[in-house]
């Protein structure tokens, strides 16, 4: 029994990140609560990361994986500060969303 | 002597520190005397450099001083340099020195005003200002003082900032006067790519030697222009200065009647061989076409005024639309020679209102004026003799500047000398209108006894020896003002060859068949004054002229009842209409420029609505926009 | 697929190359952990300690600058980070943004009551950021520093915990932030695809051998993200949201090393990556540049003039700063590195613009008085009366932003008019200079009421206003550069000049 499986090229991959990032991207447009649009900036970050990945594939170059180590890094470091100041607003104003914080303006 | 010029700017500028730094200790009236003095030491420097540039050959007539090099520009370098030749000097002369008269007479007007030391402390800064304005060796140094005297006189228009209408006045005078800077900014960069320099030499030796291609050159003489239109209250751009009159009356003469509003003046002959040689021969018409339209049209408005300030306010405009109509008609030494009459008798004229209203307890309707003169009689005699140049009554100052501007007028063309007899008229007419609605006629002051008992009751006085001394000395030069140039012969004509290194090339000859009509042109102007004078007289004190001398009204009858009906009738409505027009649609435009701006602002500020997402949305949208620009790049190719 | 482990060999490091970035680093994490060790000892020692080491690091840069000009430059770590004058110049431009505002922030910090040490690493660590931004040659390298940067800066943003204002500043600039940085990444990515490298001289020889496919649509939409990222670093708009927002929420000090430091590095790393990496495709993004610059020029001024909040009207002013500077970047894209004026000009408005917006935020900072929230334009009338001083120095930064000549400002603004009308970008010139001159409408309205207005009604109940030494101190040295400058540009605009010779990897290298 043959199923025809087409083998997943380069582009497969990168149109995957591209999709997950324009997941990320409408999400941060889409959703209130700050931590869940923090979580997309995070979707956004893997979308490059597996555009890193698929391009030092086809390249046959190391570089590209390594540096999604550094975004890996990049991205802890983030989640700890955004994480602190999300909490330190939402214990201020519990139940918050990013339409209420909005004192500054014009 | 000549390398002391630095001194000049430098001794105002040390009066405006040390009041700044102790005015508060000094007081009143140490302070005033301070800043009179620094102003006045600077006018005799400004003459023993005057004197030593006298002795020189006219060849040498320009002396450079070089303080350090301020902004090397590749191979070039911009000096902060002072540039000491006949043309910065004479303007030097009066700004020093109408500037100390000023100052002298503030002392006075300023008595008792809380703010008294902060007011000499701007009026010193600004005579720093004007001082490298007409100095600067280069742009740069001129667009220094440029600013300054801008920014002066915004501080000073607004000096009584409590008053809601010197606050918007003052923002009026900002928003036009940098429409003007504008111009000078761009007029600016370009000479620096035409000829590698912001000094004036290059420039103006470029223009004379046609090195400088005739676009850009039309290019740099219409960006002056707009920077001369807006400084010097030119259509369209004069609205702000009679809103300036809002600021105090010392400030009005010295900013708004004999300096600041000189400089687009000063400018355009500092400049004169890029317009009258480099530029395309259509540009100078532009300027004295503005120029003669200013003169008419602000005229006309001064017709119907009542407040005692705003006719000289239009005035100005008016005699500073005759001084462009001579620069574009090429007579630079008339414009100069008709700048500094001006400043002689504007000024005079500024400070007689001040002096006016100094002694009316701060009234300055001229309707409830009247009879003034016996009461104020120095006031009022100096008043008169302003009102006698100004008219341009021979022998006075004013009639010698304004016959030789009409003189060139009918050289470069009949309509543009046309324009300016019918200003002439009109400016004879409703100068005479002022004098006699404030000296003659019957005393109108007193109707508010009625109102508010003896406590609203006018004494009105002579003013303090201070804002006399000033005033007498100011008609003395307006009555013997028209000396330095007299069109009598070549020797008599003192300013042309003085100013001759600096304007020669630029200046145009005139045909050969105006030079012999030039009497019966000075003829008629005279009339033309004499029949304003009339009219007014006609039609202001009718009655008292009955009364008198019924044979002479009865033979001008007809010419009276004319005159009556006319300004009775057509004439007051469309006189009115004008400035009715001046109120609302010019100034509404430039209050619409201001608006717009504030509608834009209105706009972008919907997109800074707080909202974290909205921003995230539109730099999104932003990207994609981005996007779309570089995909198409990659398609196109 | 296994790469085999013998075939790595580290790059050699030329660590007195590093020596400024080094100096920072060290000290910043010697600094944070005596600091945790010792809470009892005064606060201002830190400040002291912050000021010390950028002045460190800005001598060795200076030392470094002369080696520079006898040796020439060169490229270090494997060609990943650049070590020449447009370094150099930026490290000490951002040296000096580090110590004034920790100049600054010392007095800021005692008297609003909040921690200490804490803010100092910081800023040491966004500094550290900041630098490898100017320094790199490297895309992954500009994003590390750009992220070691931002995240100091979100915190930063964030650290008045009493103040609202501040929470929402850091929340937004850390949301913002963090998006726009995603695109960035996927910018570097996407080049990495289409180029093989993220190197930038690798970038630059890419397409050397076959020229047409520079029209890769995958390196010109990572070229599009590029700019987003950075764009929205450097505020230009329509990526400016942010910086209002977080300019006037963030406490004052920060503010000022935001628009200072921050905006140098990022700047910085805007040259480097368009005008040594990306000079091939400057016909591409020369005119998106151009676009970009005229909107932050108009959205800067025109905004600005309906602000009652001084901090706010800063920021703007601050956008529409930006519009020149990349008038700057525009007239470089005309001729790419080789250009005469546009980086040189640029690099030196970013030095000048550091000085006069610290010093601009300083006396607001004084102005502000505790709990940092009287920063709207009435608490600013009469203050000519209060502290005439103050109100003179303010007078100076404000004018010299306005680009009045015998400021530093002129200067700044002078290098980079110039520098787009000898690339004849007569149309952007032109609209620059109106721009200034709606912009100086912002400066003379906060000047009318320092030096016109009389002071609010109940003023005199408020708290009096206090100039502690240090930022006095820091004022001074503001004014005194913006005047200097001014008055004497020679030896700074002769300086800039060097920032073109970039350094080039050896043949072979």
């Amino acid at each position: 029994m043959v199923i025809a499986i087409a083998t997943p090229t380069t582009t497969w991959y990168l149109l995957l990140a591209a999709m997950l990032f324009s997941t990320g991207v409408v999400g941060v447009l889409v959703r209130r609560n700050p931590l869940v649009m923090f979580m997309c900036i995070e979707l956004m970050l893997n979308a490059v990361n597996l555009t890193f990945v698929a391009m030092a594939n086809k390249l046959g170059d190391i570089g590209g994986q390594t540096t999604v180590f550094f975004v890996m890094v990049v991205a802890a470091a983030e989640v700890v500060v955004g994480l602190g100041i999300i909490v330190s607003i939402l214990r201020r104003r519990p139940g918050a969303t990013a339409d209420d914080i909005a004192e500054l303006k014009g | 002597m000549l390398d002391l010029v630095w001194l000049i700017p430098a001794l105002p500028l040390a009066g405006f520190l040390i009041i700044l730094v102790l005015g508060r200790r000094l007081g009143e009236p140490r302070s005033g005397y301070l800043a009179t003095l620094m102003t006045g030491t600077a006018f005799v420097v400004t003459v023993g450099v005057f004197i030593d540039l006298l002795s020189k050959t006219t060849e040498e007539r320009a002396h450079i001083k070089t303080i350090f090099t301020w902004l090397p520009v590749g191979n070039l370098k911009v000096d902060l340099a002072f540039l000491a030749d006949p043309l910065s000097i004479t303007m030097a002369l009066f700004v020093t020195g109408i500037g100390s008269l000023i100052h002298l007479y503030s002392i006075g007007y300023m008595h008792g005003d809380p703010k008294f030391s902060k007011f000499f402390l701007y009026l010193n800064l600004f005579v720093f200002s004007m001082l490298m304005l007409v100095l600067g060796e280069n742009m740069l140094v001129t667009f220094l003082g440029w600013e300054g005297v801008g920014t002066c006189s915004y501080l000073l228009i607004s000096f009584w900032h409590t008053r809601e209408s010197a606050a918007t006045a003052g923002k009026k005078a900002f928003v036009t006067n940098r429409v003007g800077d504008w111009g000078f900014m761009v007029a600016m960069f370009f000479t620096f790519q035409a000829v590698g320099s912001l000094s004036y030499a290059p420039l103006n030796e470029a223009a004379r030697s046609g090195s400088i291609a005739q676009s850009t050159a039309t290019v740099i003489a219409l960006m002056l222009f707009v920077g001369a239109v807006g400084k010097s209250a030119q259509l369209p751009l004069y609205l702000w200065l009679p809103d300036a009159m809002e600021g105090p009356t010392p400030v009005s003469a010295l900013i708004h009647a004999a300096t600041m509003v000189t400089a687009g003046v000063y400018l355009m002959v500092r400049t004169s061989p890029v317009l009258a040689i480099a530029a395309w021969h259509w540009a100078p018409w532009i300027v004295a076409g503005i120029g003669a339209a200013t003169a008419l049209y602000a005229a006309t408005i001064a017709v119907a005024q009542n407040d005692i300030k705003k006719v000289l306010a239009y005035s100005t405009v008016s005699q500073l639309g005759y001084m462009f109509l001579a620069v574009g008609s090429g007579a630079y030494v008339a414009a100069i020679f008709h700048m500094i009459t001006h400043a002689f008798f504007k000024a005079l004229l500024f400070l007689g209102s001040g002096s006016v209203i100094h002694g009316m307890n701060g009234e300055q309707d001229m309707r409830k004026m009247g009879a003034l003169r016996k009461l104020m009689p120095i006031t009022g005699f100096t008043f008169i003799i302003g009102w006698l140049a100004i008219a341009g009554v021979p022998p006075f100052a004013g009639f010698w500047s304004k016959d030789e501007i009409l003189l060139f007028a009918w050289d470069k063309s009949p309509i543009l000398w046309g324009v300016g007899l019918v200003t002439a008229l009109l400016t004879a007419y409703y100068m005479t209108r002022q004098v006699i609605m404030v000296f003659y006629g019957k005393a109108r002051w007193d109707d508010h006894a009625a109102e508010h008992g003896a406590h609203g009751d006018t004494h009105p006085h002579e003013s303090p020896w201070t804002m006399v001394t000033p005033l007498v000395v100011l008609a003395g030069l307006s009555v013997v003002g028209g000396a330095i140039q007299l069109p009598f012969s070549a020797t008599t004509k003192r300013l042309e060859s003085w100013l001759e290194p600096v304007i020669a090339t630029s200046e145009r000859p005139l045909k050969s068949g105006s030079e012999d009509i030039k009497w019966v042109l000075a003829g008629i102007a005279v009339l033309i004054g004499v029949a304003g004078i009339a009219g007014a007289y006609v039609v202001y004190s009718k009655k008292k002229v009955k009364a008198i001398e019924p044979a002479v009204l009865a033979n001008a009858w007809y010419y009276d009842k004319t005159v009556s009906d006319f300004m009775g009738g057509p004439g007051r409505k469309s006189f009115e209409f004008i400035a009715w027009f001046d109120q609302r649609i010019i100034d509404g435009a430039v209050n619409g420029a201001g608006r717009m701006v504030q509608g834009a602002a209105g706009v972008v500020r919907k997109g800074q609505s707080g909202l974290v997402r909205t921003y995230a949305a539109l730099i999104g949208l932003g990207a994609v926009l981005l996007i779309a620009w570089f995909v198409f790049r990659g398609v196109a190719q | 697929m296994i790469v085999a482990a013998g075939t790595f060999t580290a790059p050699s490091i030329d660590w007195f190359a590093l020596a400024p970035l080094l100096v920072l680093l060290v000290g910043g994490l010697v600094l944070l952990v005596t600091a945790s060790f010792t809470p009892q000892w005064p606060k201002h020692l830190y400040a002291y300690a912050t000021v010390a080491l950028g002045l460190a690091a800005m001598v060795v840069a200076f030392v470094q600058w002369h080696a520079i000009t006898r040796d020439g430059p060169k490229l270090l770590v494997g060609n990943a980070v650049s070590y020449d004058h447009f370094s150099m110049f930026g490290i000490i431009t951002i040296c000096i943004g580090l110590s004034l505002s920790a100049m600054v922030t010392d007095d800021f910090l005692r008297r609003e009551g909040m921690e200490g040490p804490e803010i100092y690493g910081l800023y040491l660590m966004a500094a550290v950021g900041g630098i490898v931004m100017v320094m790199s040659n490297d895309l992954i390298v500009l994003f590390l520093g750009l992220e070691t940067l931002s995240i100091s800066l979100y915190v930063l943003a964030a650290s008045n915990r009493r103040r609202a204002e501040s929470q929402e500043a850091g929340i937004k600039y850390f949301v913002l932030g963090g998006f726009s940085s995603a695109f960035f990444l996927y910018g570097i990515a996407l080049i990495y695809g289409g180029t093989g490298s993220t190197n930038f001289n690798r970038i630059l020889t890419a397409f050397d051998s076959v020229p047409l496919q520079r029209k890769d649509s995958l390196v010109l939409v990572g070229v599009a993200l590029l700019l987003v990222g950075l764009g929205f670093k450097v505020s230009a708009a329509p990526f400016h949201f942010w910086a209002p927002d977080v300019y006037q929420g963030s406490p004052t000090p920060v503010t000022a090393f935001m628009a200072s430091v921050g905006k140098a590095a990022a700047f910085a790393a805007l040259f480097r990556v368009f005008v040594v990496a990306l000079p091939n495709w400057k016909d591409d993004w020369r005119p998106v540049v151009w676009v970009l610059a005229i909107l932050t020029l108009l959205v800067g001024s025109i905004s600005a003039v309906v602000q009652t909040n001084v901090k706010r009207m800063l920021a703007y002013s601050s956008i529409s700063h930006a519009g020149f500077i990349l008038i700057g970047l525009e007239a470089a894209g005309h001729s790419g590195a080789s250009t005469r004026s546009g980086m040189p000009s640029s690099m030196m408005y970013l030095m000048i613009y550091s000085v006069l917006v610290i010093g601009t935020f300083a006396v607001v900072a004084v102005v502000g008085r505790t709990g940092d929230g009287a920063t709207d334009l009435g608490s600013f009338r009469g203050l000519s009366r209060q502290k005439p001083w103050l109100a003179t120095a303010l007078t100076v930064f404000l004018l010299a932003q306005a680009g009045v000549p015998l400021t530093s400002g002129f200067i700044a603004k002078f290098g980079v008019i110039e520098a787009a009308v000898d690339e004849h970008s007569y149309a952007l010139a032109t609209i620059a200079m109106v721009s200034a001159v709606i912009g100086a409408f912002l400066y003379l309205r906060i000047l009318i009421s320092v030096w016109l207005a009389d002071a609010e009604v109940g003023d005199e109940k408020r708290e009096a206003m206090h100039i502690p030494i240090s930022t006095g101190a820091a004022i001074l040295l503001c004014v005194g550069f913006t005047i200097y400058v001014g008055v004497n540009p020679e030896w700074l605009i002769q300086a800039s000049d060097r920032v073109v010779l970039v350094a080039v990897p050896v043949v072979g290298g």
